[in-house]
């Protein structure tokens, strides 16, 4: 696998990276200057060689998250000149190429800021907080070994492509870092809608999205204020259409709690 | 020597896991919850185990060295998963997903493991639907299938071109669940870095925090390994840049076998490598090879034309010409080792000589330009992305990649590892898929696995262990781990040679590409024996560790994964060298029919070869575990 040098025109760009220790440390810009980027290096590939760069001339590379660089795995996590994932419209920051940028660009680049996403060091942060919204819902409970045939319960397709589009979320936090308020609202909306739609999701529907949002709540993520920076930064597009769909999910659940039947007549078997 | 007991029950083959199920032992449900059980990894096998096993009752601790288990590198697989549902009445059955792996493994894998895999197949799809699996529907409101290679029936089931991101979403739902109740202690940026046995069984692991640096210590009743493939030996792959073999390799060191691990699939339709710097090659889904024509210059000096300039005559669409009825369908491991062979004769096409045409021109005239967007479209998005062409306007460069690893840990039937209470499961053993996976079944045995395996023969172990009887963390073998663990920290961070770690690993990607790579012959695979050893020495002399251990350190983590790289690489190039026969992903040029076709040898090599581990300096053991086909005709693979 070895390649020749490519004939493409190679050029300069500064990275002002963001570097910090660790989250006690205080934080500051450092310049780093590359030389013969060719266009077709991918962004990630870019900090690779800074880095080898760095360790060869015995400092400290700059730590950055990614994983599967395909734009699935929703590990990278950089803010490119002031956006989430870059200039790219659609795209995570491992699917970002360096020709989008021009000789003697700055390409400024900090890690995702949010106070529910707090820092570990340089351009990595701590997304934990998602996985406990998960963990306090985005789930429909069934034991392995338990499930009726897959076909016993048709879905109709346009609910089915629906849940997917909202089930494509990568879980990157691109939009609780795009949102001025830091709100999670796409996040979670994306997954009580993929649930909500379908039928095998209708049982805890109102469970599940009293509970996702409590937890978002507690995590330190801020409201919605219906500016869409979310959906317009969103590496799989998804639509702020969702957050309407839980929002009324979640004022039906909420009154349907507040509502509580009691029963008078025997009910329960004996045990 | 290790004792390799398959623990196959014996009876009619579709007997056979039914009646292993009644006859092995339980564990009574109160008392489930006084054994602990560490699960490493958390794509589909191990967050499917961690879920399943929690809801059973044990006690579970996940450990993943990802800030979350829902980016494990299954999330990364497109096409589908197999069932045997036999929803489009055409024909499938459990007996025919059987015989289809069997075959599309060159007859190489366990019968009896294979006829389970697809038994369960259909429970998974069950499974996964009513997790709220959004798989594609007809407009019925009933699930879409297609049909996939090496098969006759549509069997395959979907979620566009996302299914192993939909697939592992469940999983990590049920994950999130267990964790949620309390059933799942979640250890995420945690690496395991040993394997604690004590008195001779599988009873902990030493683990690194990734962001903090804190090595600490687990005890457990049983450890399962589900820590996914080891295709980055060869550097670029279309694993995730931080897939590793480090849990196994670390296992394999401590006694467990390492099965067949020269059997690696590379997968045709891959862009090409671009440039040095290149960290990561992407998949194009093989469904292109449906309506796109494979072909390269016939002669050498046009081989960096533009193709439109290149007409019709000078153009040599070689499968067509080779494999006249399968054409530019012919399966995986022929269509790499035959674009191999057009670049090795200096006809590949693109900047570094190594890429043939896609070629969309007659689809196109066929179908419209939006015929073809409407099938393919989101590929030619991704292939625009990254190569900045377009596929309408000029054909795509292609060439093949490593793909996925059917090698790994030796284990029985009951997926459990020639160290008893270590269990390993997914990409990680060696079990299901023989010399070659066939598309669509890296999934399905994941969660098989992990699902519908696992909750019953983990059992019948733990049944055999008393409970509250695994030792404390304190206990010597624990210490000694730890000391190693440590020992083998400061050993790479107090290295602060000329290279960094990269450096070793792309000339170890291009040691095994050249030498162990689509094709591999007794001369080069002796060549690279004598390289690697060089190799190794040569890293722990000069390799370059920046910064300390107690911190994120990723150079730190990089390292520690490469040396085991480059020890694996050894042992695989051993295997291939030792395995004197062609079989699936394994080509070995000098065993080959006249038209290039594997030739297989099922007198000598009818066998699993587990490998043990004898010392760092000492040759490993070549252990066999016949293959004994009972109820299924080893043949010559064919597909013409």
């Amino acid at each position: 696998m070895v390649a020749e040098k490519t004939a493409k025109k190679l050029f300069s760009v500064t990275l002002r990276v963001w570097r910090q220790a660790g989250p006690a440390q205080a934080g500051r810009f450092v310049d780093y200057p590359a030389a013969n980027v060719n266009p077709d290096m991918s962004f990630l590939e870019l900090l690779d060689v800074v880095n080898d760069g760095l360790t060869v001339k015995g400092e400290e590379p700059i730590a950055f998250a990614h994983d599967c660089r395909e734009g699935i795995c929703g590990t990278c996590s950089c803010t490119i000149n002031g956006k989430p994932h870059g200039p790219g419209h659609g795209i995570a920051t491992c699917q970002l190429y360096l020709r989008s940028f021009r000789e003697g660009d700055v390409i400024v680049v900090e890690p995702f800021r949010a106070r529910a996403f707090p820092l570990v060091k340089d351009l990595v942060v701590d997304r934990s907080a998602f996985d406990k919204i998960q963990q306090a819902g985005g789930f429909i409970s069934v034991r392995a070994g338990t499930a009726p045939d897959a076909n016993s319960a048709p879905v109709p397709k346009r609910d089915a492509d629906l849940a997917m589009d909202a089930a494509t979320c990568i879980g990157c936090g691109a939009c609780v870092a795009a949102c001025k308020n830091s709100s999670a609202m796409l996040f979670v909306a994306a997954k009580v809608s993929h649930l909500g739609l379908l039928p095998q999701g209708q049982p805890e529907r109102d469970s599940r999205v009293l509970a996702m949002v409590q937890t978002m709540d507690e995590a330190g993520f801020g409201s919605c204020t219906n500016q869409y920076e979310c959906s317009a930064v969103c590496p799989k597009l998804i639509s702020h259409d969702f957050i309407a769909r839980m929002n009324r999910d979640y004022v039906k659940a909420l009154f349907k709690s507040r509502f509580q039947p009691v029963s008078l007549g025997g009910g329960g078997g004996a045990g | 020597m290790a004792k390799l007991e398959s623990k196959i029950p014996s009876g009619p083959l579709a007997d056979k896991w039914r009646r292993h199920k009644t006859e092995i032992k339980l564990v009574n449900p109160a008392n489930k919850r006084k054994y602990e059980v560490i699960v490493v990894g958390a794509g589909l096998a191990g967050s499917s185990c961690a879920a399943t096993l929690a809801e059973l009752g044990y006690r579970v601790k996940c450990f993943v060295f990802h800030d979350s288990p829902r980016r494990a590198h299954s999330i990364a697989a497109q096409g589908g998963i197999n069932a045997a549902k036999n929803y489009q009445n055409d024909g499938d059955s459990v007996h025919r997903l059987f015989y289809d792996t069997i075959k599309g493994g060159d007859y190489r894998a366990r019968e009896a493991n294979v006829h389970r895999l697809a038994e369960v197949s259909v429970n998974i799809i069950d499974q996964c639907t009513a997790q709220g699996v959004p798989f594609a529907r007809e407009y019925s409101g009933l699930l879409a299938n297609r049909s996939f290679g090496g098969a006759q029936v549509s069997r395959t089931f979907y979620a566009r071109g996302q299914t192993g991101q939909q697939l592992l979403l469940g999983a990590y739902s049920a994950l999130s669940r267990m964790v949620g109740q309390g059933g799942v202690q979640l250890h995420p940026n945690s690496e395991m870095l040993d394997l604690v046995l004590v008195g001779g069984q599988a009873k902990g692991i030493i683990v690194r925090n990734l962001n903090t640096g804190e090595i600490s210590r687990h005890s457990a009743d049983a450890v399962v390994l589900a820590t996914g493939g080891y295709g980055n030996v060869f550097n670029l792959s279309t694993y995730a840049r931080g897939s590793n073999a480090t849990a196994i390799w670390r296992a394999y060191k401590r006694g467990a076998c390492f099965a067949n691990p020269c059997y690696t699939q590379i997968h045709p339709t891959c862009i090409p490598v671009s440039g040095d710097y290149q960290s990561k090659l992407t998949l194009m889904s093989e469904s292109l090879r449906n309506d796109g024509r494979i072909w390269v210059p016939k002669r050498k000096e046009d081989r960096l034309k533009p193709p439109a300039e290149i007409p019709e005559s000078d153009r040599d669409y070689y499968l067509e010409r080779i494999y006249p009825s399968f054409g530019n369908l012919c399966p995986r491991d022929v269509a790499s080792r035959a674009a191999k062979r057009m670049c090795d004769e200096g006809r590949g096409v693109g900047e570094s000589g190594l890429g043939v045409y896609l070629d969309f021109a007659d689809a196109i005239k066929r179908l419209g330009e939006n015929g073809v967007r409407e099938r393919y479209g989101n590929l030619f998005d991704i292939y625009h992305e990254i190569t900045a062409e377009s596929a309408y306007k000029s054909p795509m460069r292609i060439f093949p990649a490593v793909h996925y690893t059917m090698g790994g840990l030796w284990v029985d039937y009951n997926l459990m590892s020639n160290i008893p209470g270590l269990f390993v499961l997914g990409e990680a053993n060696f079990s299901d898929h023989g010399a070659n996976r066939l598309g669509a079944s890296a999934l399905m045995q994941g969660l098989a696995d992990g699902y519908f395996v696992i909750p019953y023969t983990l059992g019948d172990y733990l049944a055999g262990q008393k409970a509250g009887s695994r030792p404390a963390t304190d206990a010597a073998e624990f210490k000694e781990a730890e000391d190693n663990v440590r020992g083998m920290t400061r050993r790479l961070l107090e290295n602060k040679g000329k290279e960094p770690v990269s450096h070793f690993h792309k000339r170890l990607g291009k040691l095994m590409w050249e030498y162990c790579g689509m094709a591999r012959n007794k001369a080069g695979l002796e060549q690279a024996l004598q390289k690697i050893p060089a190799l190794r020495e040569e890293f722990w002399a000069n390799v370059n560790v920046p910064g300390s251990g107690d911190t994120l350190n990723q150079s730190l983590e990089q390292a520690g994964r490469v040396a085991d790289f480059i020890e694996l690489g050894e042992l695989m190039c051993r295997d291939a060298l030792t395995r004197e026969e062609s079989c699936g992903g394994h080509f070995r040029e000098e065993y080959q029919y006249e038209d290039g076709e594997c030739r297989r040898d099922d007198v000598n090599f009818a066998h699993a070869a587990a490998w043990e581990y004898q010392g760092a300096d000492r040759t490993p053991l070549r252990n066999v575990e016949p293959l004994n086909y009972e109820f299924t005709k080893m043949s010559v693979r064919s597909y013409k």
